[in-house]
């Protein structure tokens, strides 16, 4: 899958997974080459997920008849 | 007659209190009066009404768990157990909790609504699940307009903007707040989006904290589908939501860093990570490259350069044995060929002419003649000695 396609979770884990695999593995030289590649661009791709972050804040709103909808957050 | 000792009797008085079992848990109601401090830290103080007092202590390590200690003539609440002192020949009552009468009666209730959820498992700890370690989207239910949320968006932001905040807005004390605190669960499970929930509420005096200890509020986090973190009052407030909610946090932001990573731990993680498959991938190629070396030097040892130049030796040598051994064998058929020079020599008819033999032949045939009867009278003959040939007639018999 593309590493931009995995939410930061995925891509984390994936890291260290991958970490794991290329210390731990018994690999040929083009898996560990394909292995390092992945693990340095999840990297990248974490660290830029954490830096263009901006916590997004939303409120529900209850309607009369019960109904929930979702309206961006307007601090009063 | 039996004759009991003062400490004998006393301490068999002191035995009826200790089995009896209201004496040895009860809450009782009074005014405090002689309140004193001793220098070892145990409060002494006596509890009374219009027609009765009773000497209470609270031992030091009690004393420092409340929250509010009474002054003389203040009404309050007290729980202990009654016993007697026999040094001095009193009973007395051991204090452990205090509560001013209206708190107390409060509290009251909270005790008894906390025995009644805790025996209905509404606290067991094996129904507690663990947060997500890296949700997606946060349900807080709190007031829009208190410190409690701005404070929670202050440490969300900060620890891990990529989480989403869904607000569900609801009053947080007084007589609507259980209510609304409820609707605004129930209106995050009807969203249905969130990973983890937020129930939070800043400081404030035991009554404005009162909607966390009702018992809807504590039903609705228990039916909660997803994980409950409380984070109300301060450090020191226990409410009923906090005994139901999966996670008690002591307060609305600490509520917050509980619900998320801390992106520099986080960062710090992922840079490790970085090394670890730099020094990895290193180590692999730096292994290769001694393998490679490793295979170099073996296939130089066994490259055919090497080998023809062994085949060519191996070659010379075989030659050079093949041509000894064919020099041998001349040899030794030139010696026999000799021999037989000299033996077939030996034999030859000519020495034998030499010494007076003579060969005779019929000229006509060539026939060696080596007996009368093969020659007739008048056959022509020749005869051959050592230094030549003469011809010949046969004349005559000799027999």
């Amino acid at each position: 899958m593309d590493v931009s396609e995995l939410t930061f979770e995925e891509a984390f884990h994936e890291l260290e997974e991958t970490v794991r695999k290329l210390e731990e593995g018994d690999l040929t030289l083009e898996e560990s080459i394909a292995l390092f590649e992945r693990g340095m661009r999840l990297a990248e791709y974490c660290g830029e997920k954490l830096d263009k972050a901006e916590l997004k804040v939303k409120q529900l709103i209850s309607s009369l008849k019960g109904e929930v909808e979702i309206a961006p957050f307007e601090p009063s | 007659m039996q004759i009991y000792k003062v400490s004998q009797i006393t301490r068999y008085i002191k035995e009826l209190f200790d089995i009896d079992d209201l004496l040895q848990d009860l809450w009782l109601e009074g005014e405090v009066s002689n309140f004193s401090r001793s220098t070892a830290g145990h409060i002494y103080f006596t509890l009374k009404d219009e027609e009765a007092q009773i000497r209470c202590v609270l031992w030091r390590s009690q004393a420092a768990l409340q929250p509010h200690l009474p002054q003389d003539g203040e009404a309050i609440i007290a729980h202990g157990h009654i016993s007697v002192y026999e040094v001095q020949g009193v009973y007395q009552f051991y204090v452990d909790t205090i509560r001013p009468v209206g708190v107390g009666l409060l509290y009251l209730e909270f005790e008894a609504l906390k025995s009644r959820l805790e025996a209905e498992g509404l606290f067991a700890s094996e129904r507690k699940r663990s947060l997500p370690p890296f949700p997606h989207r946060l349900g807080v239910v709190t007031s829009p307009v208190g410190a409690a949320f701005r404070d929670i968006l202050n440490v969300l932001g900060r620890r891990y903007p990529l989480v989403e905040v869904v607000l569900a807005p609801t009053p947080v004390q007084g007589d609507e707040a259980p209510d609304g605190i409820v609707a605004a669960l129930s209106a995050l499970e009807r969203y249905g989006d969130v990973d983890a929930i937020i129930v939070a509420r800043g400081g404030g005096s035991l009554e404005e904290l009162w909607a966390f200890n009702d018992e809807r509020v504590a039903r609705a986090i228990y039916a909660s589908p997803v994980p409950v973190i409380s984070g109300v009052g301060h450090e020191t407030d226990f409410t009923i939501a906090d005994f139901v909610a999966d996670v008690r946090a002591p307060t609305p932001s600490a509520a917050a860093e509980i619900a998320v990573p801390d992106q520099q731990e986080l960062r710090s993680s992922i840079e490790l990570g970085r090394q670890r498959l730099e020094q990895a991938m290193q180590g692999r190629i730096a292994k290769w490259r001694a393998d490679l070396e490793e295979e170099r030097s073996a296939l130089r040892r066994l490259s055919p350069r090497s080998m023809v130049e062994g085949y060519r030796q191996r070659l010379d040598d075989l030659t050079e044995r093949a041509l000894s051994h064919l020099r041998h064998r001349l040899t030794i058929q030139r010696e026999r060929l000799r021999g037989c020079v000299l033996q077939l020599q030996s034999l030859s008819p000519t020495l034998t002419l030499a010494r007076g033999y003579s060969i005779t032949r019929h000229l006509a045939t060539r026939q060696i003649i080596k007996s009368v009867a093969q020659v007739s009278v008048g056959d022509a003959i020749e005869v051959q000695v050592s230094d030549g040939r003469f011809g010949g007639v046969v004349t005559d018999g000799c027999e």
